[in-house]
């Protein structure tokens, strides 16, 4: 094995695990709250806490590994994208987290009103359908994979910008009078996605100029 | 009257045996405090600095499923005029001063103008009800709350033959009210009933939970409740009681008419336009309790389905 330099030790062995335990956090306070263990409390409705909680973090998530690639090209930093599968794949689970919490607890295992739900109820259609889009990306998140689909691995992964779109309007669709916040969601998600197209814009008219930029995501 | 009978009650829901304790306790502190005394302290959270209230238990008009823990009652509310979030009201309403406090009567009745809250209370006895709590985002509670029959405080303003509704408007202040300083809702928060309605022996006006006064998110110092509807027809804080000929517009259904009607009588078989009302989550039954199947008129059908005879629900939501 080639040797590694220490910038990327310091990347692997002391970055990337904080960010893991930060990204556990979430899971603790719920897993702690439903315990009755000293965490900050559920209230006096849990299952609705914990369904927001992971679903704010699953959404958080989500935005932060979508500034990866930003972050990287305004800073030039490349170790950054070593963090961004965790994100994505902890970006996954709390989404499936929410939704089984949303199938359990919420709903009580009916499946005839989860069925009512996901067809009769646009916001939960959409939520759905996010998740669904969401698992052939993690699937395909493993070394392996990506050089077996090569270019089309990237095109896949592009869904990414799909799943947060659908993401943020299954939040803004459901909130009753408030909507400040998924405002807060939707403001950042079009800056993520409004820095790409703006990329894309440049380098396409530069392109005749210029020789072609190595790929960029 | 007959006694109420409520179906799908459990061995489990009957009253636990701290909480008949609690009752006791209640009454105990009742005989030595008059209701009137102001204890020092903020009437927020805690029971021991709200007024003990004197009352009598009517367990003619109580169900006796297990009624919901203070902290959940007091902790987990819907009053926008404190902030969106269920903890918000706990939090934020000690800015709320309701002493001074007075009501305003108007519209079609013989006694109107302004009167004191002491004038408002002073002629009626309180009793303490346990009543079924269904808000219209699907959850529910138990509450004991203490109060008297809101058609006993409505006839000593004499309303006129014109008086078909009767509209109650809640404070409108938002130095005292910080959830006012948005435009979440069309404040001051108005709602309305059809006069026979209001003049149901169900329809409580509240002053107190748990046997002593309100706390501020609860509505304090008066509020009605309608056991049979979804809780936002029941008005809280309330400055003014107006009776009109007309049916007056009522807060949420001016904010979204689709998923919010005049009625909103609690119905099994009409969903909200985003959610199911078939089924409840009922506060303090644990995480993995599931569901419980919400009944016709929140289980008042018996007292209170002859008042929509012949109506469509469906339209009528």
């Amino acid at each position: 094995m080639a040797a590694i330099n220490p910038v990327e030790r310091r990347y692997r062995l002391v970055y990337k695990p904080l960010l893991f335990l930060a990204c556990l956090v979430p899971l603790a306070w719920v897993v702690g709250g439903v315990l009755g263990l000293p965490v900050p409390s559920l209230g006096a409705d849990p299952v609705r806490k914990v369904l927001g909680i992971l679903a704010h973090s699953a959404l958080n998530l989500l935005l932060i590994t979508l500034s990866v690639t930003p972050l990287r090209q305004l800073t030039g930093n490349a170790q950054l994208l070593k963090v961004r599968r965790m994100l994505g794949l902890f970006a996954f689970s709390y989404a499936l987290l929410h939704f089984l919490t949303y199938i359990g607890p919420f709903q009580g295992f009916s499946w005839a009103a989860i069925v009512k739900d996901l067809v009769k109820r646009p916001y939960i259609t959409i939520g759905f359908a996010a998740l669904v889009l969401l698992v052939p990306l993690a699937v395909t998140s493993t070394n392996a994979m990506m050089r077996r689909l090569k270019r089309r691995w990237q095109s896949l992964h592009r869904l990414i910008y799909v799943i947060a779109i659908l993401g943020v309007w299954h939040y803004w669709w459901q909130v009753k009078k408030d909507i400040r916040e998924p405002l807060i969601y939707v403001v950042l998600l079009s800056l993520l996605l409004g820095w790409r197209l703006w990329r894309r814009q440049r380098s396409a008219t530069s392109r005749s100029a210029a020789p072609k930029a190595p790929g960029t995501a | 009257m007959p006694r109420l009978k409520l179906p799908g009650i459990r061995p489990s829901e009957i009253t636990a045996e701290r909480f008949f304790h609690m009752r006791r306790d209640v009454l105990a502190a009742a005989l030595g405090l008059a209701a009137s005394s102001v204890l020092p302290g903020r009437a927020s959270t805690a029971t021991t600095t709200a007024a003990a209230l004197r009352y009598t238990r009517n367990p003619r008009f109580s169900v006796t499923e297990k009624a919901n823990t203070f902290e959940e009652i007091t902790g987990y509310n819907n009053f926008y005029e404190f902030g969106l979030d269920k903890g918000d009201p706990a939090e934020n309403a000690s800015t709320l001063r309701t002493k001074p406090w007075s009501v305003t009567i108007a519209g079609e009745a013989a006694v109107t103008g302004t009167f004191t809250i002491e004038d408002i209370l002073k002629p009626h006895p309180l009793e303490e009800r346990i009543y079924r709590h269904r808000c219209v985002e699907a959850w529910s509670m138990v509450i004991p709350w203490v109060g008297f029959p809101l058609a006993d405080l409505l006839a000593r303003f004499k309303p006129s033959s014109r008086a078909r509704f009767v509209e109650f408007t809640t404070l409108l202040d938002p130095k005292q009210m910080p959830g006012q300083r948005r435009a979440v809702l069309d404040w001051p928060y108005v709602e309305a009933l059809r006069i026979d309605e209001a003049m149901h022996p169900l329809a409580l006006m509240v002053v107190g939970v748990y046997g002593r006064e309100l706390p501020n998110q609860n509505g304090a110092p008066l509020r009605v409740h309608l056991p049979w509807k979804y809780g936002f027809k029941s008005a809280k804080s309330i400055v003014k009681i107006r009776f009109s000929e007309k049916q007056p517009a009522n807060t949420w259904a001016l904010s979204a008419p689709s998923e919010y009607g005049f009625y909103a009588n609690v119905n099994p078989k009409v969903d909200h336009p985003r959610w199911t009302q078939a089924t409840e989550r009922h506060i303090g039954d644990g995480f993995l309790a599931g569901r419980r199947e919400t009944l016709m008129f929140n289980g008042y059908a018996d007292q209170v389905a002859s008042l929509y005879q012949g109506m469509d629900l469906r339209r009528n939501f």
